[in-house]
């Protein structure tokens, strides 16, 4: 069974963003990129499966600038065993993602997807979910729990309320969250391992993404929380709701 | 953040890491491959080591039971360290290790121990004795000691010091008499011995200082010994106990995780140790590795000062307190008190301090790479000359201003910097013992004083004082350094002049006048050395800022840090140069008595 694994390189949780100055995005600059972080998640399933022996391949894919190696590099050294590389530096959207996702399955003949939930760049939370609609295959999203046996999977999701576990016949895409495992450390010996890896470089114009965009008008930060205030009773609280136009 | 942005300026834009990474004697690695081992190293240090510092700080080590019992996360975060690959980066690849260069396995050292000094001390230890192996053992005991060190399979220890003997070693007291059947029978006792009990590793190798009997007295008379915890088997694997027990832990103020133990040798008369090297070499040896110890111990210091910097700086850009000068409207939102000059001196103080001696001591771990790399036998041999005189400086400056950088950190956290709920209490313990370990400051300062400056005809000093002069003839009329190219020259004549007239005193014989003031001739020298690193780091923050439009504070930031150095700090060099010159040694009058 193969398992194909969407990676993004986006801005390291760690780094405190900044809007450019004139709004037209955030500022990347200097910034520190990593590897999504439910993208980490995923690839540690897929490759948990792959030792119980249940995937026999792991492939990691990128859609991204030529830096984005890096981030599939990394995946490489946890343990996938093979990447492939969209190259662009045209920013690519969730429908753009979904189609070249799905192009790539089906060259690939891939029997399952597992991706991130979402990208905590723009946290869209949409890619799975369209790419499941493009090649017509049933979905699991939100994932805490993954098992596969006998062409189907079982996944145990994180909803509103609580969990739910839905039974799933494969081929399928399955999206991660965030409690489904922690991703392994990456040894360093490895690193050096992941340089000989096999990394095919496609170009973007093998894949038809003709589709409309969103065109982003400026970017702020959100308004700053204004401070609080105590109210003596009940009457007051709704009185000021009411002052507000909240109720 | 910050941290890794430092860290990719003090290595790639002053170290020029990346040319040194992609030399085939470091296995040609490139830039992405460093970046990788760096991320992986923080997302380790994160996990696992940041994790424990606070809880192994508020629970030692116990001894219990003739056992030592400590966090059970120590273990579990050395675990993740030596699966991670991060025991032997610095050793040959054909050894197990990563061959990468030493000055980047100075910077997973920095990771490491910014996250929790106290566990990044067995690693630290460990590697010292399979460097002090690989560089005077047999091949046999590299084969049965070494490798399992570098596999992080067993941990290492250094016992030099004794209850009666730690700065002078020359009276030791611990014996090794030999058994006729090659080995030695080791019996004595050691104190402060770091590592030196616990169940961390299969086996603890002993590296021991020890006296054969019959051999010259003092310090000629001193040879090295590898004592394991368990003796080997045939197959390598450990044996039996090998009569090393442990007598008692030493309650200490900071560095709490690492346990700090008093171990009796040859108890019951069957201790056994081997020789390494040459009979009576022991100290030689030892010191040997003694320049790349102290530059971990001065980087630790150095780290140890910039982890508070970073922890200030985040308190002082987010606590509210008083308003600025001139502001009189009491209604008025209170500022944060980084906008109070007071307070940004304190924060100016600890940059300077930190980032002055991290790269001090980088730029002494990046001087053994380049060592490695020399063409000739008489560049390696200046290298080394170069490396010897700024030892003491990197072990001594950094620790004692790492310190006063902590001061300054736990000042800006008033009240809440004095309690155990904010880390800066922690830090400050912990960087206290950076003066103390590894030789003494007041011993360093002996050392380059008495030793370092005036052997050779003062030749390490001349070649300090002519790496300096590059980079004062490099800035001298430029529009922006020129101004601290010429001071920096003008401090340099006068250490010069105060160092010539100490060399006339030292000819004279008087010795006791040559090194009634040692400290304050470190001092100088330190703060002269660290200007040069300040003037270093200006000219490279001068040159990439026209490029990195995105990150002008940044380097603004370097060149006004450099600026305040020679502005309030490096006027000193004036003032103990007058000192100095005065030959004043009263301090000996002061008898006994009088105090
Ligand atoms: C936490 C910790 C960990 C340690 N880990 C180890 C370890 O793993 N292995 C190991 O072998 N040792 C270790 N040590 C020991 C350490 O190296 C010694 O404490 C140090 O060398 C000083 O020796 P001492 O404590 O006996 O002080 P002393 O030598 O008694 O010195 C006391 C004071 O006198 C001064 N002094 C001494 N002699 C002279 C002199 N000739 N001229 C001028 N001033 C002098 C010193 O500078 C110092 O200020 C450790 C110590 C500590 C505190
Ligand atoms: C062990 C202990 C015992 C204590 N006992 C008592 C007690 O019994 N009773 C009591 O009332 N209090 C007590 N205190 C409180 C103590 O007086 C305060 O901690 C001290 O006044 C500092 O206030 P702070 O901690 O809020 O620091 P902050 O006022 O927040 O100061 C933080 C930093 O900002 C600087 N700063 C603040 N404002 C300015 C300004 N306008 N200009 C320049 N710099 C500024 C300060 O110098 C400091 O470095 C105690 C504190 C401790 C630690």
């Amino acid at each position: 069974m193969k398992a194909l694994v969407p990676i993004k390189r986006v801005v390291d949780y760690n780094v405190r963003i900044r809007v450019k100055g004139d709004g037209t995005g955030v500022d990347l600059n200097g910034v520190k990129m990593s590897v999504n972080p439910f993208d980490e998640i995923a690839n540690e399933a897929a490759l948990k499966l792959k030792e119980a022996g249940v995937i026999s391949e792991v492939v990691v894919v990128t859609i991204g600038t030529a830096k984005a190696e890096d981030q599939l590099r990394s995946e490489l050294a946890r343990g996938a065993d093979r990447g492939i590389h969209v190259v662009t530096d045209e920013e690519i959207q969730p429908l753009q993602a979904a189609r070249i996702l799905a192009e790539l399955v089906k060259r690939e003949n891939a029997d399952v997807v597992i991706a991130g939930k979402q990208a905590i760049d723009d946290d869209n939370n949409q890619t799975p979910q369209m790419l499941a609609t493009l090649l017509d295959w049933p979905q699991a999203t939100f994932a805490s729990d993954i098992k596969i046996d006998g062409g189907k999977a079982t996944v145990q999701r994180e909803i509103d309320a609580g969990a739910e576990t839905l039974e799933v016949d494969l081929p399928a895409v399955i999206s991660a969250d965030l409690r489904l495992n922690e991703p392994r450390f990456i040894k360093l010996p490895d690193i050096m391992k992941a340089k000989r890896k096999p990394l095919d470089k496609v170009e973007l114009s093998e894949f038809d993404i003709d589709v409309p965009k969103l065109e982003v008008v400026s970017t702020s930060n959100p308004p700053a929380r204004e401070p609080g205030r105590m109210v003596k009773s009940v009457e007051e609280l709704v009185a000021a709701l009411k002052d507000k136009g909240l109720v | 953040m910050l941290k890794r942005r430092e860290i990719d300026f003090q290595i790639f834009e002053m170290l020029e890491a990346e040319r040194l990474c992609a030399q085939p004697a470091f296995l040609s690695q490139d830039r992405e491959t460093i970046d990788a081992i760096l991320d992986s190293a923080q997302r380790v240090a994160d996990e696992t080591f940041a994790t424990h510092a606070a809880l192994a700080d508020a629970e030692e080590p116990q001894f219990v039971d003739g056992r030592v019992r400590m966090r059970p996360e120590v273990q579990t975060a050395l675990k993740a360290f030596v699966e991670g690959g991060f025991m032997g980066t610095s050793f040959p690849e054909k050894l197990g290790g990563l061959q990468l260069p030493y000055v980047i396995s100075q910077v997973i050292n920095w990771i490491f121990s910014d996250a929790n000094v106290g566990t990044a001390g067995y690693p630290f230890l460990t590697m010292a004795a399979a460097n002090l192996i690989q560089a005077h053992g047999s091949e046999e005991q590299k084969q049965r000691y070494m490798l399992p060190l570098i596999q992080g399979r067993w941990f290492g220890t250094m016992c030099l010091s004794e209850p009666q003997a730690g700065s002078s070693l020359a009276d030791i007291r611990t014996r090794a008499e030999p058994t006729g059947e090659g080995d030695y029978r080791i019996s004595g006792t050691k104190m402060w011995i770091s590592g030196g009990e616990h169940e961390l590793s299969e086996n603890i190798v002993h590296l021991v200082l020890a006296k054969v009997p019959g051999q010259p007295a003092g310090t000629r008379g001193i040879s090295l010994f590898i004592v394991p915890k368990y003796r080997l088997d045939d197959q390598g694997q450990p044996g039996p106990r090998n009569d090393v027990s442990l007598a008692g832990l030493n309650h200490k103020m900071g560095y709490r995780g690492t346990v700090n133990t008093l171990l009796n040798f040859g108890e019951n008369g069957d201790c056994r140790g081997y020789l390494i090297g040459q009979l009576n070499q022991g100290l030689a040896a030892m010191f040997h590795m003694m320049n790349e110890a102290r530059i971990g111990v001065g980087l630790n210091a150095a780290v140890l000062a910039y982890s508070g910097y970073q922890h200030s700086l985040d308190y002082a850009r987010n606590r509210p307190q008083g308003r600025t000068a001139g502001q009189r409207d009491p209604s008025s939102p209170q500022s944060m008190i980084i906008e109070h000059a007071d307070v940004r001196h304190m924060l100016m103080r600890q940059k300077v301090y930190a980032e002055g001696a991290l790269s001090l001591c980088l730029y002494g771990a990046a001087l053994v790479d380049r060592k490695h790399l020399a063409d000739s036998a008489q560049q390696a041999a200046e290298l080394e000359c170069e490396l010897s005189i700024l030892t003491p400086l990197i072990k001594a400056w950094s620790s004692h201003y790492g310190l006063k950088a902590n001061y300054w950190g736990l000042q800006i956290l008033g009240g809440y910097g004095y309690t155990r709920d904010y880390p800066l209490e922690r830090i400050y313990r912990d960087n206290r013992l950076n003066p103390i370990h590894e030789g003494t400051n007041g011993i360093q300062s002996l050392d380059l004083l008495g030793r370092k400056v005036l052997q050779n005809q003062g030749a390490a000093f001349r070649l300090l004082m002519a790496r300096i002069g590059e980079t004062v003839s490099a800035c001298t009329g430029h529009s922006e350094l020129g101004e601290f190219a010429s001071q920096l020259h003008q401090a340099q004549m006068r250490v010069l002049e105060v160092t010539t007239a100490l060399g006339k005193v030292a000819s004279g014989g008087d010795v006791a006048t040559l090194l009634a003031n040692s400290w304050t001739y470190l001092d100088m020298m330190g703060h002269l050395v660290v200007a040069w690193m300040w003037l270093r780091q200006a000219v490279v923050a001068q040159v990439a800022m026209p490029q990195a439009s995105a990150e002008q504070d940044y380097y603004t930031g370097k060149i006004q840090a450099c600026a305040y150095f020679y502005r309030w700090e490096l006027p000193q060099v004036e003032m103990q140069a007058q000192q100095l010159m005065a030959m004043d040694a009263s301090i000996l009058q002061m008898a006994e008595e009088m105090f």
